[in-house]
Parts: structure tokens; sequence; C-alpha cells
């Protein structure tokens, strides 16, 4: 049996395109692994229990919680954070342009977890109705911007 | 003064950091060698603690500290009590770390330090507390009712403060009044919850001899201030910086939450930089909530239905503590009488201690409440008196040409409250207009016929903006960077402060607001003013900055004459460049003219070089008597007053009455808050306000048991509002100017969530007005909105 | 909230799933999705010695047709994610009520992790998956290593949080039966917001012969009881009637009555029962007209006037 009873083990997975390891106590959760581990502190941790949104990463290209994976979990995998939605100093997503115009952020704090969301809602959906939109919409959880402008900028980025 | 930004929807700059994950939130920065707190906290509501064994907490591997009261020495005190009053007679705050007893579950009795907030979580079960449990008090009338048990053994009856606040004579009018209609309202307790829980990182630096401190607090400089008496620290050699914060809402503005005392001493102590990140469990329990108030009020009216006067007494909940003293019911009482003529008024309010969380402002601080109450009433007699329920508002709002109007009490930051300007019967008349009031009956009529149950509801309100003491900004042009610099110590929760500031300030200096860098919330820079709150910082640091630009356009203008021998009066700043008017090729680009301002021998860059070539021999001190280098100014703004905000908000939704669900299919929201620095920004404000405010009236509500246990300890029960609940939310404006301030603006920061719960209950008891329903308490989850139903048959 | 210290395996296929479950035992916790799991554990209200996580055996996910008793039907794995039961279009379309249950189970996020068999294990009686299950009168193959069995769904449920499973035991797979002929099904739901547990769920199944008489009726509760339930005399009443409005009113009012409700913060006990009878009768008046129309394309979904119950 591969799995000796651990407490420590060693990963290795692909985040945003780059290969990184690191050895991990089996209890670490996996956005504690991006944000400590990584310095990828652009996932944030609103509620740890899997209702806010605010951890969404994807994996394999779907998102999930990434406060309801432990790292030893995310090994051998592919993720994506908001840090790779566009390169370093390079132009932005059409989606964060869309942000941008819209003024669909106010704080900023849940706003990497909507991209992400988004990002694959809209490669599964590339022309949604708005009910299909505030639907996708409805696990990230926004305390500031009462969800509309993100609505708005959604459209924008599909019209555009 | 030109306007080209000032009132557009200009994009935000702080926006690319947000979107690229390159926000800087307190908990993103790990300085190196950091080792992580966690807090052990009460169990109980109410209790004698009578032993802590923090023994193998302290063995366990990875433990640096453990810390329970007697660890604190002398900086065991009670918080400052930081809003006092003379009404507020029996005040209570927190000790950091609680020593005999606990007062409410999450109060903090240990500190925990550990390499990992894992380990330190693991410590925390390790330690041993034993508690003798005391009777809980729970419910706000059973608090002082006689014999009830005591929260605080000296306070009597569980009173804190009693305040009395009178206009008129309010026997009398209810003596000739033609009718009195009364009754019983209830706004049961809910919290900001930002979606960022509070952090704080300390870390002494031993070379610089300074503290700094990361905080999500709104209200830096108080905290530095604090620190700096509490610690024995001059105030520079402690820096409180609020980076960029996840939303505050009220929430994050205390002095002190304990952890602001307990993080930094330990990063003292231990050498070590400290960091704790509150997690949201803990924040249901640790961090602030609001909005428990229990109202009897009367309203007095003539047959006409002209309002003759209101009697109001309410409880207000203060929870375990009073650590804002007794701001909320102040607020709740002065705001009530909203926008009507209401020439006799009683309030009377007693603010009562219960084992709960301890209750501070939370984004609409008392003003929900007090339109709550005022909008039921008006409604009620409207109800009574077979009157329509907007024909009794026009009746009797108060006039656009009514201003100045006194209401005739005393606001909360000790100034009348005077409304200074505003149009309530316009704003009223855009909301119907756009909620489409006249030919809803028809069409309620009609879905009821197909057994669908619609109701419209309305509310009107004023708010008290822009309130002093002060605020200040520190302007400067940067001649290298090509940057115009500008520093507040307001703290920045969202609100894009960045940005409407930097408007401001680019029309003033012809820049763009793009080249206009604002930096909020750092001590370091800023080292005066109080902090983000009450919707006041547009207003009153918004000034500021306008009076910080301004000096330096006209020191600018100064010394540009000088160089192009014109008169101040005739220099023009537009595209980044200062010139004659008329003449513009006697002009410089403004940094030019900065690099110029400053006449030191070595000034580095292209534009020194260029600008050098300019000053011509001259006689007397380079630096003129009585000027000061650099295109540099630093001003404050000090409002006497409060500014009033208005709004008028309309909404549709439809009920099922069978299982008590709710749906919002149209909102309207007409909002006044004088003239507009950013309307996109504004807009955002209201916005979010709103979904707070339906929030409060179907979501969200912090549920006890009768032994003071919290049972909405997670966001699986306390529910936000997600993209399914919250409708598309259409904003109208109307435009008062304040006539209290140079750029003629209001605040907005609350006004989406205060009329949110009135209009909801009067569109409840419209939809369900076939079974003769009154909705008297907010929020309403199904089962209760199903209950009014049922009990009406 | 940070999880207490457990030691951790992760076994690749079956065979070694079942002997770390029968060496650790209740010291062990199977970890299958997560959505549940994960919560409780980073609130400290579960610590177990060993987490078994399952998410590596890939002989799990699937999904295929099965006979069992001359019964057609579905097998689903126990670790097929819920996203994909949402994306297989032709599977949804022979289960009617699972199609109209999976978009209320959570939120894309919650459904991308969740399993087909970690929810029906969790049994939380206000989720859409153990209630369908229940209604369809479906069938759970559970292994040790001290072999297979197989539980008929009406046994899997002891109590909320309580399958029928022992210490050693593991969910591999649930079968779930393709309506019969003339059969029209509707899951309904009041949930507080989008994507939250049920406050109460009913989920009908109804199956007419073609004189309209019901042949044969599921009713199925969740969210007013330890376990999703289903509504014995309210089936009762209607085998063997002529479909009628007022019939599935009768129906509605029986099947709260029989129920015994714990309140919460969400909702009260009166609430739960009442809105089941509720629920009920549109899960009815639903399921009747999705019936699908007779080869001459007259409809029995048409309800005929009130006629007295019996």
């Amino acid at each position: 049996m591969t799995g000796v009873i651990d407490t420590v083990r060693d990963i290795a997975l692909t985040v945003n395109g780059e290969q990184r390891e690191g050895r991990v106590p089996v209890r670490l959760l996996l956005s504690d692994f991006l944000r400590g581990h990584l310095g990828l502190t652009g996932t944030h941790l609103g509620c740890e229990h899997g209702v806010c949104g605010c951890c969404t990463v994807l994996m394999d290209g779907e998102p999930i919680r990434s406060c309801l994976l432990f790292a030893v979990q995310a090994d051998g995998h592919a993720l994506t954070t908001v840090e790779g939605l566009a390169p370093d100093e390079g132009p932005l997503h059409p989606l964060q342009e869309a942000f941008r115009e819209e003024h669909a952020l106010q704080c900023g704090f849940c706003t990497p977890g909507f991209l992400i969301t988004l990002v694959s809602f809209l490669q599964r959906n590339p022309d949604p109705s708005d009910e299909q939109i505030r639907e996708a919409l409805s696990g990230n959880l926004c305390r500031c911007t009462g969800y509309q402008n993100i609505v708005r900028a959604v459209k924008r980025a599909v019209s555009h | 003064m030109p306007t080209r930004w000032f009132g557009e929807p200009v994009r935000r700059n702080e926006d690319p950091r947000f979107l690229t994950g390159k926000g800087n939130f307190v908990d993103d920065i790990n300085p190196p060698g950091a080792v992580h707190a966690a807090v052990l906290r009460s169990s109980l509501a109410h209790a004698r603690i009578t032993r802590i064994d923090v023994e193998a907490a302290r063995q366990l591997d990875g433990v640096l500290a453990v810390w329970t009261w007697e660890d604190l020495g002398d900086l065991w005190r009670p918080s400052p009590m930081v809003v006092p009053h003379d009404a507020l007679t029996h005040p209570k705050t927190q000790y950091p770390l609680a020593k005999d007893k606990v007062n409410y579950v999450g109060e903090a009795v240990a500190l925990v330090v550990a390499t990992d907030r894992y380990v330190a979580e693991d410590a925390c079960d390790l330690i041993e507390v034993e508690y003798e449990p005391l009777p809980a008090i729970t419910d706000t009338e059973a608090a002082v009712a006689e014999g009830a048990p005591l929260v605080h053994e000296d306070v009597p009856n569980n009173v804190a403060a009693t305040l009395t606040q009178q206009v008129g004579d309010v026997e009398r009018a209810f003596d000739e009044a033609d009718h009195v209609f009364s009754e019983r309202l209830l706004i049961e307790r809910s919290a900001g919850q930002p979606m960022e829980t509070r952090a704080i990182a300390a870390q002494w630096d031993e070379l610089e001899r300074v503290l700094t401190v990361w905080d999500t607090t709104q209200a830096p400089l108080s905290i530095r201030n604090g620190l700096a008496v509490l610690l024995g620290l001059p105030e520079n050699a402690v820096r409180v910086v609020a980076p960029d914060v996840g939303g505050g809402f009220g929430t994050k503005i205390m002095m002190f939450y304990p952890e602001e005392v307990l993080v930094p001493l330990a990063a003292m102590r231990l050498r070590r930089p400290v960091k704790w990140a509150e997690d949201r469990r803990e924040h249901l329990i640790a961090s602030n909530h609001e909005r428990g108030q229990v109202h009897e009020a009367s309203i007095a009216v003539r047959a006409d239905g002209t309002i003759l006067g209101i009697k109001d007494v309410f409880l207000h909940d203060t929870g375990a503590y009073t650590p804002y003293g007794i701001v909320v019911p102040i607020v709740t009482s002065t705001q009530l009488p909203g926008p009507y003529r209401l020439p006799n008024y009683y309030s009377e309010s007693r603010t009562v201690y219960t084992n709960k969380v301890p209750v501070t402002p939370y984004r609409g601080a008392g003003r929900p409440h007090g339109c709550f109450v005022m909008e039921r009433l008006v409604d009620l007699a409207a109800r009574e008196l077979g009157m329509d329920r907007a024909e009794i508002r026009f009746k009797n709002f108060i006039q656009p040409d009514q201003f100045p109007w006194d209401v005739g009490l005393t606001f909360q930051d000790g100034a009348p409250t005077r409304y200074d300007s505003g149009n309530y019967p316009e704003g009223l008349r855009i909301a119907l207009e756009h909620i489409g009031y006249d030919n809803f009956p028809q069409k309620q009529a009609e879905l009821r016929e197909q057994g669908r149950y619609l109701g419209l509801g309305m509310a009107s309100y004023v708010e008290g903006t822009g309130i002093g003491p002060y605020e200040g900004a520190h302007v400067r042009v940067d001649g290298t960077a090509q940057k115009v610099i500008v520093a507040t110590c307001v703290g920045t929760q969202g609100q894009g402060h960045q940005t409407s500031f930097a408007q401001i300030v680019a029309d003033e200096l012809g820049v763009r607001p793009d080249q206009v860098v604002i930096t909020t919330g750092d001590s370091r820079s800023m080292n005066w003013g109080s902090g983000t709150y009450a919707s006041r910082s547009a207003v009153v640091t918004g000034n500021a900055v306008g009076a910080a630009s301004r000096t330096v356009r006209e020191k600018t203008a100064q010394l540009a004459a000088e160089l192009f021998e014109a008169s101040p009066a005739d220099i023009e700043f537009e595209d980044e460049r200062v010139f004659v008017r008329g003449s513009p090729e006697f002009g410089l680009p403004l940094w030019d003219i900065a690099v110029v301002a400053n006449p030191i021998r070595y000034a580095y860059g292209t534009q020194a070089a260029q600008a050098i070539k300019l000053l011509k021999n001259r006689e007397g001190p380079p630096l003129p008597e009585g000027t000061d280098p650099g295109l540099e100014a630093r001003k404050y703004f000090s409002p006497a007053q409060a500014t009033f905000a208005s709004g008028n908000h309309a909404a549709i939704l439809e009920v099922d009455p069978q299982t008590g669900i709710v749906t919002i299919l149209k909102y309207v929201a007409v909002h006044d808050c004088g003239r507009v620095i950013n309307p996109m920004i504004v807009e955002g404000q209201v916005h979010g306000g709103v979904a707070q405010g339906i929030g409060g009236s179907f979501y969200e509500r912090l549920v006890y048991d009768q032994d003071g246990q919290p049972l909405s300890t997670t966001f699986m029960d306390y529910l936000i509002p997600t993209a399914m609940e919250v409708p598309e939310i259409e904003c109208y404006h109307v435009e008062t100017p304040s006539p209290l301030n140079p750029l003629g603006i209001k605040g907005a920061g609350e006004a989406g969530v205060i009329p949110v719960p009135a209009l909801m209950a009067q569109a409840l008891d419209d939809a369900l007005s076939p079974w003769g329903v009154r909705v008297t308490e907010m929020p309403l989850n199904p089962g209760q909105i199903r209950e009014l139903v049922r009990e009406r048959g | 909230m940070k999880p207490p210290p457990f030691a951790y395996v992760d076994p690749h296929n079956v065979a070694e799933a079942l002997d770390a479950l029968g060496e650790y035992r209740d010291e062990g916790k199977v970890l299958a999705g997560g959505q549940s799991l994960v919560p409780l554990l980073n609130m400290r209200l579960a610590q177990p010695r060993v987490v078994i996580d399952l998410n590596r055996i890939t002989e799990l996910d699937f999904i295929a047709a099965r006979n069992t008793n001359g019964a057609e039907g579905i097998t689903f794995g126990a670790m097929t994610r819920q996203r994909s039961v949402e994306d297989a279009q032709d599977v949804l379309a022979q289960l009617p009520m699972l199609k109209e249950a999976i978009g209320w189970v959570g939120h894309p996020q919650i459904r991308n992790r969740g399993t087909v068999g970690g929810s029906i294990a969790h049994a939380d009686p206000a989720a859409e998956l153990p209630l369908v299950f229940r209604a369809l009168d479906g069938a759970a193959t559970v292994r040790s290593r001290r072999g297979s069995r197989t539980i008929p769904a009406s046994d899997f449920f002891v109590y909320t949080f309580t399958p029928a499973l022992e210490a050693d035991e593991m969910l591999v797979d649930i079968w779930l039966p393709l309506p019969a002929p003339r059969t029209g099904q509707a899951f309904v739901e009041v949930a507080r917001r989008h994507g939250d547990f049920a406050l109460v769920a009913a989920a009908a199944s109804l199956t007419l012969d073609e004189h309209r008489v019901c042949s044969d009726v599921r009713i199925a509760i969740g969210g007013a009881a330890p376990t999703p339930v289903r509504a014995t005399r309210a089936e009762a009443a209607l085998r063997g009637q002529r479909v009628s409005l007022d019939a599935f009113r009768q129906a509605g009012q029986l099947a709260g009555e029989d129920l015994e409700p714990t309140a919460d913060v969400h909702a009260d006990a009166a609430y739960r029962r009442e809105v089941a009878g509720v629920l009920t009768y549109r899960a009815l008046k639903l399921a009747l007209e999705r019936v699908p129309p007779e080869p001459d394309g007259s409809s029995t979904a048409a309800p005929k006037p009130a006629e007295p119950a019996r």
C-alpha cells in the first residue's frame, strides 16, 4: 500500500504553469500552502468552511474551494490561482479589464475568487443569460458590491 | 475651479493590484520570522473563572508563549472609553484578557503564540479553564426587569445609560391629536461581516526602535495614539498601518479590540514579529455586533394625516460592554425624525447590558433602527386613517424651501441636528415613478387572482454625514517622479479613496487622477486625523484634500507668476502644464515648477536642468521669507456640524404565503449626497448597502439560546445574501449641494442600508394585505413570514 | 480554523481502502469530496486519528447502466463527482428526478469535488441526493474486507449523519432504478438561499395506469426528520385511486402529519411539518404534469375536476 500512515508528505504539483514542490504536514490546507509556502497571497481566506468562495482556485481547470482540500491532495495536479490569469507586467485578462471598467470590485478581497469562478464558467457558457450569471456567482459572497456590477462586468467581457 | 474630473466615473487607481491578486491585506504581510497567535475564548456566556491551567499548552512543541491576564502586567487594564457621554453613567470596557469572570461567549481568556496557527490552535485545546456558570442575560427586556441577574454586579438593572431627547411639548401634542397610534417594534441583532475578518501583525524593529503594527482597523491614527500611551512609547516610535482592508462597515473600528493590545505586546516582549488572523467562526463571536433594539413607539396625528408628535421609548442591547459609548442609540434617537416635520418628539432610551458580544456601530449605526420605527409609524397612521402611504409622506416632508431645518436635537458629534439642504419630495417622486407606483395596484390585483402575492414598499430617510472632529491631507508635487503625492490617514476598506480624492487633486492641479498617488491609513505619512466611519471620509477628508490642493495650486501660481512675470490670477493649469492664460508659450510642466520650487544645489532629473535656466539673477534669499520649499501643503477640514444626505427607496417583492419565501422583483434607490465626486463609486456604495439591508430584512440574524450560546456560528447559519438574493438595483440621483463645505458634498457610505428593512416591512404588509398582516419585526425568516399569515387565519 | 493533527493515508484502489478501514475502523474517517467533512475538520468538530482519502481511487468514478432484480437502472460509483452527474445529460434524461435535484446541490465549486457516495453516506437529511436515493428505492453496494452486501435505501439511513455502515465498511456504489412507463417525477425544495441545504424538500414519483389510476407513487420528504423519510400513509392513500388535486392536497396533509421535525435557527418544527405538506402537494402536481402523454397524443396529465377522496 502506497499510503503508509503519514503526518508529513512531499508533494509536487503545477501552479500557474510552474512546477512547485514542498514538504508539508498532511493537515496543511491547500489554501495555506498556496498563501504561505508559495507566497501566492492572491487567494484569500474568508471563512475556511467552504461557503464564501474567497479561496476559489482552479484545479485541473475546475473551480474548487482550496480551504476544503489538503495540500497533499493536490499532489500531481495542476492549479491556477488569480496570479496566473494574466502575465506579470502584462495586459490584464479581458475579465479583469471588464471588472475594472464596471467597478465590479470595491475592497477587492473576494475578487480573486470571483475571477477564478467566472473564468471557468465562461469557458463552459460563453453566452450566459443574466439569470445564469447570477446562479454561477451564487457560490461566491461579496459584501461590498451587491453583485450588480459583477454581473455587468461578465456581460461586458462576453460581448467583447 | 475647473471640474474636469469631479463628477466623472473615473476608473479606480487601486483596481489593478486587487485584480491580479497583488493586494496587500494584513494577512498577506509576512515579516520574516513571524510567529502566530491564537486566542482562547470563553465557551460560556456568563461565568466565573475559577482556574486556568496553561501548563500543558506551554509544553507543546512549537509554542512560544501562553499568556493569561497575569502575564500582562500593567497592560491589564480596561480599554479606554472612547466616546464618553453624560448619559452613560455605567460604562464598561473590556480587559485584554478575562480575569475572574467572562461576560459573553467569545470573550478572550488566553493568548497563545506558536510557530504556526495550526500549532497555536492545538495549544488552545490544551488550556484547561474551569468555569462556574452564572445565569446568562440574553433578552433585553428581561435584563431590565426587577430581579434580573446582573451582567455587571455594580450596574443596577443592567442599565448602562439612560438618554432622553425631546423637542416641543409631546404631551400636549398627544392630548390635542385626533388620533394616537402605537406599536411595538423589534430589530434583531446582526453584524457587518466584512469578507476579510480582522487581522493584526506587529513587529518591533530593534534598529529603528519602532513598533510597526499592521491592523485591519478603520482608524489607524487612533490606534497609534492609544498604543503609544499604553506601551509608554513616543508617538513617532509607533507606526500603525491599515494597508488594504477587505471591508469594514464599522466592525473594524474600536479602541481597542483585545488583540490590538495583545499582538503588539507579544511582538515587543518576544522580540519576534507576531501575526494574528481571525477566522470566520471566531469573527462571529469576537468582532462586534449591532442592530438589537426594542421600541415602544407612538405617533400622534391630525385626522388629515399631519404628524403632530412622536413618542419613542426603546431598549438598546449593547452586549456585555460599551466600547463605543452610546453612539448607536444617540443616532437612532436623533435620526428617527427623518425627513418629516416633527414639532414634538420625545425619545427615551436605555442602553442595556446582556451576556452577548459587545455592540458598536455597523453601517447605519442606529439609523436603520430609527428609520424602521419612523416609517412603520407613518405606515400605521396611513393605514388607520385610510390614507395613501405616499400621500402622507408628501404631506409631512420638510419642504425644499424650509432649509436649514433644525430638528431640535443634539447629534452624535455634539452639534445640533440641523439639516442643511435636501429635496425629499423630489426624491420620493422619482422613486415612485420608477417603481411604477401608479399602476401597481392593478398589476397586484391581477396577479392575486393567479394566486401570486406581490407587494410594494417605500421608505425615506435622512442621514447625518461628514461629522468632525477633522481630517487632514498632505499634498506634494513630486517633480522627478512626475506624480502628485497625497497622504491622509483615514483608512480605506473599499470606498475608492485612492481615486475619488485623486479626482479632487487632479482638478486643482491640472493633472490626471492616475497621476495622483494617494496613501491612506499609514500613521507615518500623516500624523493627524480620526478615522473612517459615519460616512465622513468624502466630506471631511475630501475637503481637506481640496484645501491642501488649492494651497498647492496657489503656491504654484505664485511661483509661476514670478517666473513668467504675470499675475497669479492669470495662471492656468491644464494637461500637466502651468501657463499664462492667452500666452501658453509662457508656461512649464507642473513637474518642472516643482523642481524650481526647491532651490537646492543638487537637483536631479532632466527637468532640473531645464528649469534652472529660468531662474534669473535675483536679490534676496533663495527661499523668500515666509515661503516653504517645494509645492506642498498640509491642510485640515473641521466641520461645525454634520451635513445631511437623504434618500428614498422603493421595491416590489413577491411572497409565497405557503412557504414564506420572498423574492425581490424590482428595487429603486434614489439618493442625494450633494455633489458627487465619482458617481460610479457612489452607486457602488448604494448597491452594497442595499445588499446588506436585504440581508438585514430576510437573512441575517445572530441567534442566541437562553444560555447565551450563539447559534449563528458559521456562514451556514449566518446567511449573507448571494447574487441570487440581491436584485438589480436601479439608482437615481437628486443633488442638493451642501452649503457647509467648499466641495458641496455629503457622505454616501451608509446610505444604501438605512431604509431597507422599513420598506420591506411595508412591502410585506402590502403583499399580504388580504390577511391584514402587520410586520413589526425585522429580520424575518420564512417561518416567521408564514406565521404572519397563519395567525391571521 | 485549522484542522487538528491526524495521520493520512490515500489508498489507490478499493482493496487498499478496505484494508485501511479494516485496520483503523472507528479511528479512521473516510474522505471523499470533503465538502462536508473538511469543514468539520477545520472547525475541529471531527477529530479522527486517521483520514483515509479515497480521491485516488479511480475505479469508483463511473456511471453505468445496470439491471438489478429485473429492474433497469443506473449505477453510480461512490466517487463519481456530482459535477459528472450534472454533465451526464443522457443519464439525467433517464432519471428526471435526479436531474431536477442535482441543480439544487450546493454550488458548482461544491459539485466539482462533492461525490455521489460521499453525499449519500454523509446522510444529511436535508441533502438532495439522499432524498432522491430514498424516494426511488435505490440500493447501495457496501464492502469491507469481510465481503460485500447490498443495502436498500429503506434501510440505509439510521439517523442524522448515521448510515447503516459498520466501522470497517465503505459505500462503493449506488444504484437508482429508471422510472416505469407513465411516470412523472418532481423534486421541489425550499431553501433560505440558492444552494443552501433544504429547509424542507419533497420528491415525488407518480405512475399511472391507462385509466389514470395511480398504480404507484413514492413521496419522500427531506429536512423534516433525522433521515429522509417516505410518506407511507400519503402513498397508501393515493395508490389505487384516481388522481386529483384534492387527493394530492390530502396526501400533503397526511405527509405532514406523520413528521416530527427538529427545530434549528432556520426553521421551527411546525414550519417544516406544514411546508412538507405544501411541497408534497406541489411535487405531486408537478409529477402529474410530467407524466408522458399517451401514444395517441392524449395526456393523462390534465387533472380531472376534484373528486371525493377515499
